[in-house]
């Protein structure tokens, strides 16, 4: 059990830039997401924290030691983590036990002792009748369950998962969500959950950190993110909505307005007199004949139970409301705004 | 340095990565380097007068002529044939393909001086075969093969497989739907070869030709056996006659002979990269499904058409050299009360010389696929996870023992290892020398394998092992040498095989004592006793089909690209 303390960490492959000044702070015992697009450096944070590679610059303290810094790092076998890896790398000249039991080889524990601890961890994720088999012969669900059970068997102080669902179908997502749950409760340890499926963020971890372009944007609850995000990225990113330019804004003592879309709104926001975007979302729309404003269904995609309309707005903004009458595309609307989450962007 | 810090983990792996490096150019790239400087260089000082003098020679200016002669005819006798077995046997849907393949691998697998030895067994007026069948010409006429055209037909044979597997490789490359679009267009048979298969393959036909050229021109099993009778001089045959009449005293003159075959080899070299380079670099599509163009009716005449080919290269020589090793005396026609095993039991059991031959071969062989194996399984796995700039100098540069001819790599290893520095101790004329010159000629041949299995291994699987708590040692033990092994096996016979039948390396490093299989066969067709020659040819070629078979048997296991013959 152990936090994660990360002091403007940097990471310079080949001349480009992958990860800027990342400060940051993991608890011990959070399960942490690093959510964002491909290519915006959370891969690359997992493998540093991980020990794969070396920072460019910056340290990253796991408990009370220092595993990394530009000039000298601890290696990986040394440092105590876990790691899912999104291929599984179970070792296929290995049975199903042998591959679990590894670890504790690795430590010289005594033959009593890595037959009770791999027969736990074979009970824990439900691989005891699989204990002989050869990873070739179990389904994707199953070998993720035996690289889960592998990290399980060593105790360590944080599990490090780089997109682990990736290649598994819809259906079997779901069901390992809560293996992963699952496991985080029973260990305790700390979690780093690499994705870029919001969902699955947003259905496991405490905390999110959204990250582009090497920084992360936002790291907040799930709720704090989808409710009040601090960006138009982390708008956009997370959920859906439309982030649309402030005009001007007023404020009294009790509420903040907003000019947008050619109409005065009341907004919420932590910014005061700074706001320069508002983030429309669909619960924050709502259709009524005397609306604040007028727009046209550009597009009308079944949701199951409710559908989702891509309006088009007189100014020619794209809006996006739920509904659970029908539209025809061309129909005419007025579209009410309540209380949308008002940022200042930069 | 720092490039390598930056994206691997581990400084151990760095270290042991700098070590093994060392080690493997110290092997292969040493005795190269001081090979050239001995060339330039007279009693320490730089100098081009050697050079001169040894170039103005007629005798050089002949062999060389002799040696560009036959071996670009033979080269182009190997094009001919190897070309015309792989358009055929790629494209087209022929039967029992793999055997045919494997039939064709067998003439590069023989050593040359067999090759040469069995061809002699089926011509001329000893013949035992012809003698046997009653068509050998009178006694007093020529021996055919004791010829530069005897040279250029055994060359080419001897080296189609070369060109074979290159161009069916590159034929490999070509997606089924290149193919398939043309016909859909209406071109036919001969029209979608010539237009669409034809400039496709045309860069690997090129490095095939060049990398052929380059391993004709270093032969010297057959030249020394059909051109040596004949006083038909070519450069390797020079540099052994020279090297074998007046010992080390012409060491400085024969360097600079090495050093002439070396230039000519490195331009083909150079050319096949060049080729090699521009090969498949549009193509993009699926390669899953190999071609099967249908021949139609003529699919029977061309398939007897091949396997008779097959059976005049491979199997009617065979023949030849198996009558031979099979009658009392030289020249006696061989029937059923004149048969006798008198020369097997001979060289197999009694005499001295080839049992030591054995022996020696044997160990060297061993010896060196052991060796290469502990050094290039690291090696090949540490470069490929920690790319530098001296790893990939490396990996541009460790196919030139193997490439280069190997009299260039002998005279190269005398200099090296004639006087070790400090010292006053030689390592000249012990067995130590030809397994140097071993490990260095066979580097390639061990590394490419497990290269080409390391390169399909998912970087995560040693990964994995790191974040349980592996050390280098422990993740080298319990993941990569179990996860490559198949490749490592594949690898160490290929190397077991090419050493245990070499020649043209040991045919200069040898002394009494150190005789190897190669120089045995060579030294007893040379004084006459063909018969045992023959015997000892025939089981060696035994043990090559034998090992070749093993190889064979377990291809399944082993990852895309590990067995040459199976690309």
């Amino acid at each position: 059990m152990a936090d994660i303390d990360i002091t403007s960490l940097g990471k310079v492959f080949a001349g480009t830039p992958a990860l800027q000044d990342i400060t940051t702070r993991f608890e011990d015992g959070e399960f942490i997401a690093l959510l964002g697009p491909s290519g915006c450096g959370k891969t690359t944070l997992l493998r540093l924290l991980a020990g794969f590679d070396m920072p460019s610059s910056g340290t990253i303290r796991i408990g009370a030691r220092e595993v990394a810094t530009a000039t000298k790092m601890v290696p990986p076998e040394e440092r105590n983590i876990g790691f899912v890896f999104q291929s599984y790398a179970l070792w296929p000249h290995m049975p199903v036990r042998r591959n679990v039991s590894y670890p504790l080889e690795i430590r010289k524990l005594t033959k009593p002792e890595i037959a009770a601890q791999t027969d736990a961890a074979l009970a824990a994720t439900g691989l005891t009748e699989y204990a002989d088999r050869m990873p070739s012969d179990l389904s994707g669900g199953q070998r993720q369950r035996v690289a889960l059970a592998r990290c399980l068997v060593s105790a360590p102080d944080a599990v490090l998962l780089d997109e682990p669902l990736a290649n598994l179908d819809v259906a079997l997502r779901a069901s390992m969500q809560e293996v992963f749950t699952d496991f985080h409760k029973r260990t305790g340890a700390t979690m780093v959950y690499v994705t870029h499926d919001q969902a699955e963020a947003m259905a496991m971890a405490d905390r999110i950190a959204v990250m582009n372009q090497g920084l992360i944007q936002q790291f907040d609850t799930p709720q704090t993110l989808y409710e009040r995000p601090k960006n138009r990225f982390v708008a956009e990113f997370v959920g859906r909505g439309t982030v649309v330019p402030v005009k001007a804004i007023e404020h009294d003592e009790i509420q903040l307005h907003a000019h947008i879309l050619g109409t005065r709104i009341a907004v919420k926001s932590d910014a005061q007199s700074q706001v320069s975007h508002v983030c429309l979302r669909p619960e924050n729309l709502s259709i009524s004949e005397t609306g604040d404003l007028r727009a046209k269904v550009a597009r009308v995609t079944y949701l199951g139970g409710k559908y989702l309309l891509e309006t088009v707005s007189a100014c020619g903004t794209r809006l996006l409301a739920e509904t659970r009458a029908k539209f025809d595309v061309g129909a005419q609307l007025g579209l009410t705004i309540t209380t949308p989450w008002a940022f200042s962007e930069d | 340095m720092q490039s390598a810090l930056q994206k691997g983990g581990s400084r151990s792996e760095y270290r042991l990565l700098s070590a093994i490096l060392i080690l493997a150019l110290c092997l292969t790239l040493a005795p190269v380097l001081r090979l050239f400087i001995e060339g330039v260089t007279d009693q320490g000082a730089p100098s081009l007068s050697l050079v001169k003098s040894v170039l103005a020679q007629d005798s050089t200016l002949n062999a060389l002529k002799h040696s560009l002669i036959t071996a670009g005819l033979g080269t182009l006798v190997s094009v001919v044939l190897g070309a015309a077995f792989a358009f055929l046997v790629a494209l087209t849907d022929l039967r029992a393909k793999a055997a045919l393949v494997f039939c064709l691998m067998i003439p590069m697998m023989i050593p040359p001086q067999i090759t040469a030895l069995s061809w002699t067994q089926i011509m001329g007026p000893s013949s035992v075969l012809l003698k046997t069948l009653g068509i050998a010409p009178p006694l007093g006429a020529p021996q055919p093969l004791y010829s530069p055209e005897g040279i250029i037909l055994l060359l080419g044979i001897q080296h189609m497989s070369i060109i074979f597997l290159t161009l069916r490789a590159g034929l490999r490359a070509i997606p089924q739907e290149v193919v398939e679009a043309a016909r859909i267009s209406g071109a036919r048979g001969f029209r979608t070869w010539w237009q669409v298969v034809m400039p496709l393959t045309l860069p690997s036909l090129a490095a095939g030709t060049a990398i052929t050229f380059v391993t004709a021109l270093g032969n010297f099993g057959i030249p020394a056996m059909l051109g040596i009778p004949a006083g038909y001089v070519t450069l390797p045959t020079l540099v052994y006659q020279k090297l074998a009449g007046m010992g080390t005293t012409v060491l400085a003159e024969v360097s600079v002979l090495a050093m002439l075959i070396g230039a000519v080899a490195i331009v083909g070299i150079l050319l096949q990269r060049f080729f090699q380079g521009r090969q498949n670099v549009y193509l993009v599509g699926s390669t899953s499904r190999p071609l099967a163009i249908p021949l139609g009716s003529a699919r029977l005449p061309v398939e007897i058409l091949l396997w008779a080919v097959v059976f005049v290269i491979l199997v009617l020589p065979m023949f030849g050299l198996l009558a031979t090793s099979l009658v009392p005396a030289y020249g006696v026609p061989l029937r059923f009360d004149t048969m006798t095993f008198a020369s097997w039991g001979e060289v197999l059991f009694r005499q001295p010389v080839t049992a030591r031959a054995f022996a020696n071969s044997f160990s060297l062989a061993l010896g060196a696929a052991v060796v290469l194996m502990i050094i290039c399984l690291p090696l090949a796995w540490l470069m490929e996870r920690h790319p530098t700039r001296l790893s990939r100098l490396f990996d541009s540069l460790l196919d030139l023992p193997y490439a280069l001819p190997g009299v260039v790599l002998s005279i190269a290893m005398i200099l090296l290892l004639i006087k070790l520095p400090f010292t006053e101790a030689t390592l000249y004329g012990t067995i130590w020398i030809i397994f140097l010159a071993y490990l260095a000629r066979f580097f390639a041949v061990m590394f490419r394998p497990v290269q080409a299995s390391l390169k399909q291994l998912d970087p995560a699987m040693a990964e994995a092992a790191q974040s349980v708590g592996a050390g280098l040692f422990q993740r080298l033990r319990d993941v990569i040498l179990p996860l490559s092994a198949p490749a490592a096996a594949a690898g160490a016979i290929l190397v077991f095989l090419t050493a245990f039948n070499e020649l043209t390396v040991s045919a200069l490093l040898w002394s009494s004592g150190t005789e190897t299989l190669g120089v045995v066969i060579f030294n007893l067709d040379d004084s006459g006793e063909t018969a045992m020659a023959s015997a000892l040819a025939m089981t060696i070629v035994f043990v090559v089909i034998a090992l070749m078979t093993l190889i064979q048997l377990f291809s399944r296991r082993f990852p895309k690209g590990v067995v040459p013959w199976q690309t």
